[in-house]
């Protein structure tokens, strides 16, 4: 399979390189503690609490994500991560709180809205567009086309060139993600693994600051998930900022600047994954006395992994 | 048994008007179905708002012709508004249930008696085609191979599928744009194309408003074809019938409600000639102890039926769809 080989990829602008490592080294005079504030915030969020029914799934007193690092939301099943997810990206409205995204209040404003200003997500359960070709689906998230207005649509030299623009980009992001040979493909002919890399690609075309994934490793295979590590790993380098929600704790552990602990719809912890991880209360909370151990194939495949 | 002539009166039937008036409805649902995944059970609303505006401008207020069209088109976009600004937001199913509700209301709203002295009734409306009647240059029958069709019918059919050709011009141009891909990944999973900057209400409004214009145009046609107009011409079978000619062509392609239209009404035709003569006449072919001529006349549908499970077993994606397609998994 194409996209199993894992490749490497020359990073080389040394300033976006530096730039993350300074990010990275200013996260050391934070403290582990729920709700710190970080020397560069690209999200902070205040009281947002979210309520179904009588269960209050999320409810988060203050949350800052720093800019340009990879910070983890981890937490056991049913601890509201998805739902945060959604509420940071305006696909579900809290009952109350405020938030914001590079200084943009999002309050209130719709899914579409948030992604244009650069605050891109992907699904636990992929999305990809089945009957669509790869490369459909990668053309689709450019952002800024002019041949979606209707009036321009019927007329091809409105955005013809736009669209050479946006194939060639799609082209080369395909490439690093290698999935270039599947390009006229059906997006549904795709395996989950390959699935996963195609999102993870599409939401590059919208050329976003924030790149969200909600469990990225779900359903991969073990070949695939050190090519998707250092995918996710390259986008840092590439001053992207990234937070994503993982049961997979070798990866949360591998990869991730930042660590952060929901349970119960809390934010329990917060700080670098080897503080984190020691830390009591997210031992009884989450890991279980054994968290050392590395969990086999059948406790990280079981159960819902609805977070 | 006279097959030449039920040939040739299926073959008139099939390019006639009626086949344009289901031809144009299924190229609007096209647009909503086959595209955007929309599903809009009330086709036969928007042709009724059109062809009931065109009829009533011009018989009840004694109005221009033209005006009527455009007054027609206005109004199916006003009624592509009214159904789309509750119902879009939310699940696709809802649209489904407030559309075929709508169409219901139309039609029996038009047929009101308290309405009578606009809409006529049950009995409709009559003469308001003499302005377009008076554009016919035809005055002798005229044909096309064996089959001819009246002078007026010819010109209706000439008018209908040039009207046809550049519906279909404009479904192949907008779909192969960016906004098109955009309805097409709607259909696969909205909220995909949400999370990727796109306003999905917005592009599923404009989806339902061309979709209910290329409706307008059927229903102009529906009232031009009769020279008449009356709420029966509405019911929501004709919904269906436009649903069984889009996937008898292949959802989402072009030319599939083009194909569709012409071979359904072909073979409808074909079944109802058939069954007439075989059950007509003091020996026929089907003696009166099984069927009789009037019990034959429903046969038709019970055909109809069985045709369209096998087609839906044998070739889900019509004549002109891709099986690789529906070989993928939805989601």
């Amino acid at each position: 399979m194409v996209a199993d080989r894992i490749e490497t990829r020359d990073v080389d602008p040394p300033l976006r390189d530096d730039q993350s490592e300074a990010a990275r080294a200013s996260l050391s005079g934070v403290p582990h503690e729920p709700g710190a504030p970080k020397p560069d915030p690209i999200v902070v969020a205040d009281n947002i609490v979210r309520k179904f029914g009588g269960l209050t799934a999320v409810d988060v007193e203050h949350l800052e994500i720093q800019r340009n690092v990879i910070t983890a939301l981890i937490g056991p099943n049913g601890a509201g991560k998805t739902t945060f997810f959604n509420l940071l990206t305006g696909f579900d409205k809290p009952d109350e709180g405020r938030w914001s995204f590079e200084g943009h209040n999002l309050n209130g404003m719709s899914a579409y809205r948030v992604a244009r200003l650069g605050m891109v997500r992907t699904f636990q359960l992929t999305k990809v567009l089945s009957r669509l070709s790869v490369m459909e689906n990668m053309r689709l998230g450019a952002t800024g086309q002019s041949g979606e207005n209707l009036w321009q649509a019927m007329f091809a030299p409105f955005w013809r060139s736009q669209e050479k623009a946006n194939s060639s980009r799609a082209v080369a992001l395909l490439e690093r993600f290698s999935l270039e040979p599947k390009k006229d493909d059906f997006a549904g002919s795709l395996s989950g693994g390959q699935r996963k890399l195609l999102e993870m690609a599409r939401a590059l075309m919208v050329e976003p600051a924030l790149v969200m994934l909600d469990e990225p490793m779900a359903g991969v295979n073990p070949a695939l998930k050190q090519s998707l590590l250092g995918h996710v790993k390259s986008l840092r380098e590439d001053g992207m900022t990234v937070l994503f929600v993982e049961h997979d704790m070798d990866m949360v552990r591998d990869i991730s600047d930042w660590v952060i602990v929901m349970a119960q719809g809390r934010i329990i912890a917060e700080g670098p994954p080897e503080a984190v991880m020691s830390d009591p209360k997210v031992i009884d909370a989450y890991l279980g006395a054994h968290h050392d151990a590395e969990l086999d194939l059948d406790e990280s495949q079981s159960g819902d992994r609805n977070g | 048994m006279e097959w030449g002539g039920i040939l040739e009166g299926a073959l008139q039937q099939g390019l006639g008007p009626a086949a344009i008036v289901y031809c144009l409805a299924a190229i609007g649902l096209n647009v909503h179905f086959g595209y955007t995944g929309l599903l809009n059970f009330g086709q036969a609303g928007f042709m009724a708002v059109a062809g009931y505006a065109l009829a009533s401008i011009v018989a009840t207020w004694g109005l221009s012709f033209w005006l009527g069209l455009v007054v027609g088109l206005a109004l199916s976009v006003v009624l592509a508004l009214l159904l789309g600004v509750p119902t879009l937001r939310l699940r696709a199913d809802y649209l489904a249930i407030v559309t075929i509700a709508a169409a219901e209301i139309i039609r029996q709203t038009v047929g009101s008696v308290s309405l009578l002295e606009y809409f006529g009734g049950q009995d409709g409306l009559q003469q308001f085609v003499d302005t377009f009647a008076g554009l016919n240059p035809f005055t002798t029958p005229m044909g096309l191979g064996p089959v001819s069709w009246r002078p007026y019918d010819f010109f209706l059919l000439c008018v209908g599928w040039t009207v046809v050709a550049l519906c279909c011009l404009i479904v192949y141009l907008l779909m192969r744009s960016p906004w098109g891909r955009v309805l097409k990944g709607i259909r696969e999973d909205e909220d995909a194309v949400r999370s990727l900057g796109k306003n999905v209400y917005a592009y599923k409004m404009q989806s339902l408003i061309i979709g209910g214009l290329f409706g307008a145009l059927a229903g102009f046609m529906t009232a031009l074809q009769h020279a008449a107009i009356n709420p029966s011409f509405f019911a929501t079978d004709t919904t269906f019938f436009a649903y069984t000619v889009l996937l008898l062509g292949g959802a989402a392609r072009v030319l599939g409600p083009v194909v569709g239209a012409i071979t359904f009404w072909f073979l409808i035709n074909v079944l109802d000639l058939f069954f007439d003569q075989a059950t007509v006449g003091p020996n026929p072919l089907i003696s009166a102890s099984i069927m009789t001529h009037q019990q034959a006349s429903l046969m038709r549908l019970i055909f109809l039926g069985l045709a369209l499970m096998l087609l839906m077993i044998f070739r889900p994606q019509g004549i002109f769809g891709d099986r690789r397609e529906l070989a993928i998994d939805g989601r």
